[in-house]
C-alpha cells in the first residue's frame, strides 16, 4: 500500500500578525512556523494505519513551500512517515488552494497512491478546499472532517463531524482521500531516537513551476486586523489592579454579583 | 447578479440554515434560485425556481451524485453566482462544483464589498479580501454571518435526477453523545480554552466557577487534548450557551466557539494576546496570566 500525507507550514497563531507591503498576506519575518494542526492527525492516523498493517505500507509526506518547511518535513519523518517529497515554492504565501492542489494532484498523478490524508483546512487560510480540490484533480472519491478512521480490505469507513455533535458515517473504496478534523486521533511526539533515525531518511526536492503552471483563481488584498465591532474593554496593569477593575465591572453591569 | 444557492436537508428535515443564505441574497441583491436535495414535502417558502433532488433516492450526503445534480442546475440557471453554507456539507460540496466548473471558490464569506469578499483568516484573527478572478464563483457564507429571512411566497419546483453512480456509501448517523453537564440553563459559565497549558489547571478553573457559582465549560481543544470530557464542551459542535455571564480563560475564540456563547449577557475573557478574536465579543478582555490571574480573582470571591 502506498500512502501520501500532504502537510503545510503555518505560523504560530499566537503570533502578532502584521500585513506584508502589498497587504495580500502576512509579513513572514519574526515568525515562528509549525506543522498545521490538522495535518498533526494526518500524519498521526497514516503511521497508525502503517502500524496496524505491520509496517506494510510505505508513507510519502509531502509539503509545499520554501526552504523552512523541511522542518515540519522531518517532524513528519521522526513520527513515522518514510520518505519526503519537499516541492520548492518560495511564493508560497501567493499561491491559492487551485494551485496549490494542482501542484499536489501534478505530483501524485502517477505515483498509484492509495490512501491520500490531508488535514481537513489550514490554520492560517482555512479554505477547507486544497483536500477535496486534490480528490477531484485526481479523480478518485474523498470525504471530508474526519473524526474516526478505519480502513479494511481496500475499504475505508470514515466518521464525518457534522453540526451539533451529530456525525455521519461513510464508506468508501480506496484509492481515495481524506480530510481530518482536529481530535480525530492523539498526535504523539516524536522521540529522540526516532528524530535521529529520521535523518536518514530521503527529502526529495521538486520544483513547483515544474509540475504545474496553473494561474490564480482569486486575489487576495487587504490583510488585516479585524475592525472591532463590539464596545470592549481591554484592561492591562498588574493582577492586584486587574482583579479589583473586574469586580468593579462585574457588579455594575451584570446581576450575578451582589 | 443570477444566484444559485444550495440548501440543506438533514435526517429528514431542511436545515434553519437555508433561511441565511436566503438573506445573504437579499442582502448582496439579485434573482436567487434555490438547490435542494430533500423532499417535496417540505419545501421552503421563497419565490423562484427551486431545484429539487429527492434524497431518499440520492441520499443526503452523497457528494459525487450531488455534484452532478448541482452541476445541472447550474447548467439550466447559469448563475454568476453558487453559494453554499460554510457546513460539514458545504465545505465538503463547494470544491468539488468549483472544480469541475473550473471556476474561483472563495470560502467562509463573512461579508461583501463590489467584488471582493471579507474572510477571515490566521484563525480569525485576521481578515483579508478575497476577490474572485473567474466570471463564475462559488462561496460558502459562514454561519451566522448573514441573518436569516424568512421571504414567504411559493417556488416553482423543477424536479433532477441523474444515473450517475455513487462513490460513497452513506452507512447512518450516530447521535449526538448525552450530556451529564446542562450548561444551557446555567446563569454562569466559566471555560477553560488551551491556554491553561496543562490538565492539571483544569482545576483553577474549575475553582473560579465554584466560586462564582456556575458551571465549568471548555473550548474544543481542552476536550481534544481529553483534560475533560465533551460534555462540558461550548461551540458549534458542542453546546451553545446564553448564561448571564460567561467568562472565556485562555480562550483565543475560534469561530466555532463564537458561535456557542457569543450571546452572553456579559463576556469577561482572561487572555495573554490582546488580539485574540474573543475580544471582539468580550465586554471585557483581560491581558493577563490566566495562571495568576484566575486564583487572584477566585480568592477575591471566595
Amino acid at each position: 500500500m502506498k500512502i501520501l500525507v500532504c502537510i503545510k507550514q503555518v505560523p504560530d497563531m499566537e503570533s502578532p500578525f502584521r500585513p506584508n507591503g502589498s497587504a495580500t498576506w502576512f509579513d513572514e519575518s519574526d515568525l515562528a512556523f509549525r506543522m498545521n494542526e490538522y495535518d498533526e492527525y494526518a500524519v498521526e492516523e497514516a503511521v497508525r494505519l502503517k502500524e496496524q498493517l505491520g509496517g506494510e505500507p510505505e508513507i510519502t509526506v509531502l509539503s509545499i513551500g520554501p526552504d523552512r518547511v523541511i522542518e515540519a518535513i522531518k517532524k513528519a519523518l521522526a513520527i513515522g512517515c518514510d520518505r519526503a517529497v519537499h516541492i520548492l515554492e518560495p511564493e508560497v504565501a501567493s499561491r491559492e488552494p487551485w494551485q496549490i492542489a494542482s501542484i499536489i494532484a501534478a505530483y501524485a498523478r502517477d505515483k498509484q497512491f492509495d490512501l491520500l490524508f490531508t488535514g481537513m483546512q489550514s490554520q492560517d487560510r482555512g479554505s477547507a478546499q486544497v483536500g477535496v480540490l486534490v480528490a477531484e484533480l485526481l479523480g478518485i472519491p474523498s470525504t471530508t472532517t474526519l473524526v474516526g478512521f478505519a480502513w479494511a480490505d481496500g475499504v475505508v469507513t470514515a466518521t464525518r463531524e457534522l453540526e451539533g455533535g451529530v456525525k455521519g458515517k461513510v464508506r468508501l473504496r480506496t484509492p481515495a482521500l481524506v480530510t481530518c478534523q482536529l481530535g480525530l486521533n492523539s498526535p504523539r511526539y516524536p522521540t529522540l531516537p526516532n528524530i535521529m533515525k529520521a535523518r536518514k531518511k530521503e527529502i526529495t526536492t521538486l520544483q513547483a513551476g515544474e509540475l504545474s503552471s496553473e494561474k490564480p483563481l482569486t486575489g487576495s488584498a487587504a490583510f488585516r486586523h479585524p475592525e472591532k465591532k463590539g464596545s470592549g474593554v481591554v484592561l492591562e496593569g498588574s493582577v492586584d489592579e486587574l482583579v479589583e477593575k473586574v469586580l468593579v465591572i462585574l457588579k455594575d453591569k451584570t446581576a450575578v454579583l451582589r | 447578479m443570477k444566484l444559485l444557492l444550495v440548501g440543506e436537508y438533514r435526517e429528514g428535515r431542511l436545515l434553519d440554515i437555508t433561511a441565511e443564505l436566503m438573506g445573504f441574497a437579499a442582502a448582496i441583491g439579485g434573482e436567487a434560485s434555490l438547490f435542494l436535495v430533500g423532499s417535496a414535502e417540505e419545501v421552503p417558502a421563497f419565490n423562484g425556481t427551486l431545484y429539487l433532488v429527492d434524497a431518499k433516492v440520492y441520499g443526503e450526503y452523497n457528494p459525487e451524485v450531488h455534484k452532478q445534480l448541482l452541476l445541472k442546475a447550474v447548467q439550466e440557471e447559469n448563475p454568476d453566482l453558487v453559494v453554499f453554507v460554510h457546513s460539514s456539507y458545504g465545505w465538503d460540496l463547494a470544491p468539488r462544483l468549483a472544480a469541475s466548473l473550473k471556476v474561483a471558490q472563495v470560502s467562509e464569506v463573512i461579508g461583501f464589498a463590489g467584488n471582493a469578499y471579507e474572510v477571515g483568516c490566521c484563525n480569525a484573527k485576521m481578515h483579508r479580501n478575497v476577490t474572485p478572478l473567474t466570471s463564475k464563483a462559488v462561496i460558502t457564507i459562514q454561519a451566522g454571518a448573514f441573518p436569516a429571512l424568512q421571504e414567504g411566497g411559493t417556488p416553482v419546483v423543477k424536479v433532477l435526477s441523474t444515473d450517475v453512480a455513487s462513490t460513497t456509501e452513506f452507512v447512518g448517523y450516530e447521535p449526538a453523545e448525552a450530556r451529564d453537564v446542562n450548561l444551557a440553563k446555567a446563569e454562569i459559565v466559566v471555560s477553560a480554552g488551551r491556554g491553561i497549558g496543562k490538565k492539571e489547571n483544569i482545576e483553577v478553573i474549575r475553582s473560579l466557577a465554584k466560586a462564582f457559582g456556575g458551571e465549568l465549560g471548555a473550548s474544543r481543544p481542552v476536550v481534544d487534548a481529553g483534560w475533560i470530557d465533551h460534555g462540558h464542551q461550548v461551540g458549534s459542535t458542542g453546546q451553545t450557551v446564553t448564561p448571564k455571564l460567561y467568562v472565556a480563560c485562555g480562550i483565543s475564540g475560534s469561530i466555532q466557539h463564537l458561535a456557542g456563547m457569543k450571546k452572553s449577557g456579559f463576556i469577561l475573557a482572561i487572555n495573554k494576546d490582546k488580539d485574540a478574536p474573543i475580544g471582539e465579543v468580550a465586554d471585557v478582555l483581560v491581558v493577563a496570566d490566566l495562571l495568576q490571574f484566575v486564583p487572584a480573582l477566585t480568592a477575591k470571591l471566595s
